[in-house]
């Protein structure tokens, strides 16, 4: 199994925890990431701005993996949607494609319609499968329960993704959660948005979407929060001190990527997953653990 | 001038084309679908913290022809993408893209976001919304991680040819 791996802008940069629990995860399943170094910007941020720009961003970036005969692995959630919603789009339009193509032709390039492009969570979930994730599981984490957030981007708009999962009902997350043993808590409303798209337009309203899912997932008692995107990673643990400053609350909670989660239940030491780069310690999941 | 002056709707400056152009722009097409149910600012989690931000109200405003009040105001840059009103619209008006066609026209009209100013230069300059520098580097080598070497030269020629570099000053 075999993938270009698609950083994009955030990861490689303020989520560090992130794409290095994914590596060590993905080496342990056999998975393996080739980097390519020309990758840019998916083009997320220009759709608002120019949408032909924004398709010839995403086609840049799509045909360096279809030059090496790879399809892609995101691990940002706005990445996988905007990647994904381009190809959908130059591989179902022969016109589009051919005036996209032209412009590319500025760089060079040419984008065939060839790839396809997976978050890394679908890929676990799809390509190597529960069972094999499960015949690797190394240590129990049935201590702990940890709140799902699924973000926007990896499910929606659900007309992209050949109908992976449900948007209004989802359950990957949640299986992929409990497979390691731990308890994947309810609590209400859970698909809520994190509020990141509209951080640099109105930090007050972004941090007041973010609070409201603080709020929830703080009384369903979970350990931490278990999230799949940067930014949402941003909102959530990246913004908590200041919405616990400007809200007058008081969260202390833990938010960690789904491969520091099953990175541990996979027996990858700690101190390879990441945790020292987590702003909000998760001191007692880290004590319970050793 | 009675204090609701200006949330009066002055039929004579309505502009009845808008609609129309919005429905070139792509993402716009299905905006005279709407018959106003509400259901996506019942769903819009922005609309339920900031009341400035309401898809209904907005679709509204721009199915009426009020042109200038909907491209210049800063409130269609408060969707934040989450696609749930996409997803339960019962007349596939396609919400979330619609908002950027209307964002896209407005920026030709030369309305664009503060904010969308300063991250078309981040990735003007840089290829990416945030610089990888040698101080970056050297954390991601210390982790094991590979070094990353900015590569603008693609962004930079494919903004000037789109012509996106004339909106960074």
């Amino acid at each position: 199994m075999k993938y270009a791996l698609f950083l994009g802008c955030t990861v490689p940069v303020r989520a560090l925890n992130y794409e290095v629990s994914a590596r060590k995860v993905a080496h342990k399943l056999n998975i393996e990431f080739v980097d390519i170094n020309d990758f840019s910007c998916c083009g997320f941020p220009v759709k608002s701005v120019d949408r032909d720009t924004f398709l010839l961003m995403a086609a840049k970036n799509l045909s360096l993996a279809e030059e090496k005969g790879l399809d892609i692995c995101s691990l940002c959630s706005a990445c996988t949607s905007v990647l994904t919603e381009a190809n959908k789009e130059l591989k179902e339009d022969e016109y589009l494609r051919k005036r996209i193509n032209k412009e590319l032709s500025v760089l060079g390039r040419k984008y065939e319609g060839r790839i396809k492009v997976k978050h890394f969570a679908r890929i676990l979930y799809e390509d190597v499968g529960l069972d094999k994730i499960r015949e690797n599981l190394r240590v129990d984490l049935s201590k702990f329960s940890f709140a799902a957030h699924y973000g926007c981007h990896y499910l929606k708009p659900s007309e992209i993704y050949e109908g992976f999962d449900d948007s209004e009902n989802p359950k990957t997350l949640d299986e992929l959660i409990e497979l390691t043993g731990a308890k994947s808590v309810p609590y209400e409303d859970k698909k809520r948005c994190c509020g990141g798209g509209i951080l640099g337009i109105d930090e007050m309203t972004a941090l007041k979407v973010a609070k409201t899912k603080l709020d929830h997932v703080k009384s369903a008692g979970a350990d931490a929060v278990c999230l799949i995107c940067p930014f949402c990673s941003i909102m959530y643990e990246g913004s908590q001190k200041k919405m616990e400053r400007e809200f007058e609350a008081e969260y202390n909670l833990p938010v960690l990527y789904y491969p520091q989660i099953l990175g541990l239940a996979l027996g990858i030491p700690q101190d390879e997953l990441g945790f020292r780069m987590n702003r909000v310690k998760p001191r007692e999941i880290i004590a319970q653990l050793s | 001038m009675s204090e609701n002056e200006e949330k009066i709707i002055k039929v004579n400056e309505l502009n009845p084309n808008f609609k129309y152009e919005i429905q070139k722009e792509a993402g716009g097409e299905n905006i005279t679908r709407c018959f106003a149910c509400g259901t996506c600012s019942a769903a819009c989690p922005v609309r339920e913290v900031n009341e400035r931000y309401n898809p209904r109200k907005i679709i509204r405003m721009a199915l009426l022809g009020m042109r200038e009040r909907v491209l210049s105001s800063d409130f269609i840059w408060f969707c934040s993408s989450c696609y749930t009103c996409y997803e339960r619209c019962p007349q596939d008006v396609r919400i979330t893209e619609l908002m950027n066609a209307m964002k896209n026209i407005a920026v030709k009209e030369g309305y664009i976001h503060p904010s969308f100013v300063a991250q078309m230069e981040a990735l003007n300059s840089h290829g990416r919304l945030y610089e990888i520098g040698e101080f970056d580097n050297k954390k991601r080598v210390k982790l094991g991680l590979p070094p990353i070497e900015e590569t603008a030269e693609d962004t930079k020629k494919l903004f000037k040819q789109e012509g996106v570099d004339k909106l960074i000053d």
